[in-house]
């Protein structure tokens, strides 16, 4: 949504007409600014009276143990980056998030691959991935950690499978879109069978794999958080769950804001390589 | 002229979804190397058929399809097709589009060699200044044109177009059959044209067939002496292009009630 935003509000004014006033008076285009200006507006406003009623309701309506308040998130923010604390946490979890997704997200795209390749493979393999993927994940963390022990593999484990279903999904959704009348045409002009694959299969694909990649990021950060506050002395979800455990309130909605937006960053950064990658896409909006 | 395509004694039978089209029934012809062929019928005759079994993406059901006096037994790369459906890669730009059959199969030359190849055939369309755009950014008769020049640029000897004009506006058709012609004219290469537009068929063919409906067959076979080069926007008031028309019209006539009903 803030890519609408982001975009530039005038088009790119035609050769013939690189000044022409049109572009500075048309009724349409000032309704277009106008309109993005009151997105920003109305959102500020909306963060701002939130926090504003959050300040005033903590420990005049709800005690502060319970909601905690704006200021006191800050502070505890503040104390976690001066006691060392915050740096060291954010690192494990982003490492663990990014391992996690690479791995579930490769996993993903091969067997997404090899079954739209192979509708029979596909056919023979299906009722043992729905239930794979109908298995409460929290589930197997018991499971992880008998088998990988407390540490760094655990967590990346426990990404990768959050990671690994709706990748293969969609891999699997976008060989099987593949246009056949593309891949005749190409055949025609002389393609061998690798030629439509690399032509033809793999950029065609690309779509729903993006759009695979972009929904599962919040989930590898997901499960890397829970993983931690399983088992953990790291991380973001370590320091969300002690806080807790100790009636911090402030200090968990603080680990809680900052998980949040490594939520935000992580899936900005797929969102840029789509567009990137998919650019001759039709712009929506 | 000997042929460079026969059609010896083809019918054709294939299943749309589960219903089963009976798409040719016994139909023997002859296409000659340089010729411009068009195949005229009611829609639904078979006439994507036939060149589908030119291209060889289809087997024939009896008789057989020969390129060259060999048959047809695989998918035949000597011919070039442009089909009825808009179907550029739409991750490539005009210029990538044009490209693709140039770095397929065993196809190789030299990148400046490539370039210029694209540059000519982009040129001849009319589609400079465009290159970079991707087809999503094209109109429908720009996008017919980057077709156009995909399909030139690796020099088939055949060129198949189905209905490549069908779904643009009467003027533009008009601009495109003309451009078509001068491409075509005094290249030696063999076009076959199929289209359910009775003037575009005279007005660009050496020789017009017309096809009956499902099951086709050949209804009647009609040279066209008109001279070349020919103007599209004016040959259809050539004396001698009524008679044709009329006379192609009447063994066309006969099937159209049945052809729409398909």
């Amino acid at each position: 949504m803030t890519e609408i935003a982001a975009r530039p509000e005038t088009p790119a004014p035609a050769k013939d007409g690189a000044d022409d006033e049109v572009f500075l008076v048309d009724p349409s285009i000032r309704a277009r600014r106008r309109e993005n200006i009151l997105v920003a507006v109305v959102r500020v406003a909306i963060a701002v009276v939130g926090l504003l009623a959050w300040e005033f309701a903590s420990g005049r309506i709800i005690s502060e143990f319970w909601i905690s308040s704006p200021s006191a998130v800050w502070a505890a923010l503040v104390r976690f980056v001066e006691n060392g604390q915050l740096m060291p946490a954010v690192q494990a979890t982003v490492v663990e998030t990014a391992v996690g997704f690479v791995v579930g997200a490769v996993a993903g795209m091969l067997v997404g691959l090899v079954f739209g390749i192979s509708p029979l493979v596909a056919r023979i393999l299906d009722p043992y991935f729905t239930a794979l993927n109908s298995i409460p994940r929290v589930a197997l963390i018991p499971l992880f950690i008998l088998w990988f022990g407390i540490g760094f593999e655990t967590k990346v484990v426990f990404a990768a499978t959050l990671v690994f279903f709706p990748v293969m999904l969609n891999t699997f959704a976008g060989a099987r879109d593949v246009d056949r009348d593309l891949i005749d045409v190409i055949r025609v002009m002389g393609a061998t069978r690798l030629d439509a694959v690399r032509r033809i299969f793999v950029p065609s694909a690309l779509v729903w794999v993006f759009a695979g990649l972009r929904m599962s990021v919040p989930f590898a950060l997901i499960g890397a958080v829970i993983a931690e506050m399983f088992t953990s002395n790291a991380g973001l979800g370590y320091l969300i769950s002690v806080s807790a455990n100790q009636y911090d309130t402030g200090g968990s909605f603080a680990a809680l804001l900052v998980t949040t937006v490594l939520g935000l960053l992580l899936t900005f950064v797929v969102s840029v390589l789509e567009r990137r990658a998919l650019r001759w896409r039709p712009a929506v909006d | 002229m000997s042929p460079i395509l026969e059609y010896r004694d083809v019918s054709k039978v294939f299943f749309k979804g589960k219903t089963q089209v009976h798409a040719l029934s016994h139909v023997t012809a002859e296409v000659g190397d340089g010729e411009l062929l068009a195949i005229v019928g009611p829609s639904g005759c078979g006439k994507s058929t036939l060149l589908n079994l030119t291209a060889g993406l289809m087997q024939p059901g009896t008789g057989e399809v020969c390129y060259r006096g060999r048959p047809v037994d695989g998918v035949n790369t000597h011919v070039s097709y442009v089909t009825q459906k808009d179907n550029l890669l739409p991750w490539r730009t005009v210029a990538e589009n044009v490209a693709l059959p140039l770095g397929l199969g065993g196809r190789r030359m030299s990148k400046a060699e490539r370039a210029e190849r694209v540059a000519h055939y982009v040129r001849m369309v009319g589609l400079e200044g465009f290159e970079e755009h991707y087809p999503s950014e094209l109109s429908g008769g720009m996008r017919k044109r980057a077709q156009l020049a995909r399909s030139l640029v690796y020099e088939p000897d055949v060129l198949l177009m189905d209905e490549p004009f069908g779904a643009l506006d009467a003027q533009l058709k008009l601009v495109l059959q003309a451009e078509l012609l001068r491409t075509w004219e005094g290249t030696g290469k063999t076009l076959v044209f199929v289209t359910h537009d009775l003037t575009e068929a005279i007005s660009l063919a050496d020789r017009v067939i017309v096809m009956s409906a499902r099951p086709g067959r050949i209804r009647a076979v009609e040279h066209i002496d008109l001279p070349r080069p020919r103007d599209v926007f004016g040959i259809r008031f050539a004396p001698g292009f009524g008679d044709y028309f009329d006379r192609l019209w009447s063994a066309l006539r006969a099937d159209l009630h049945q052809g729409q009903e398909i």
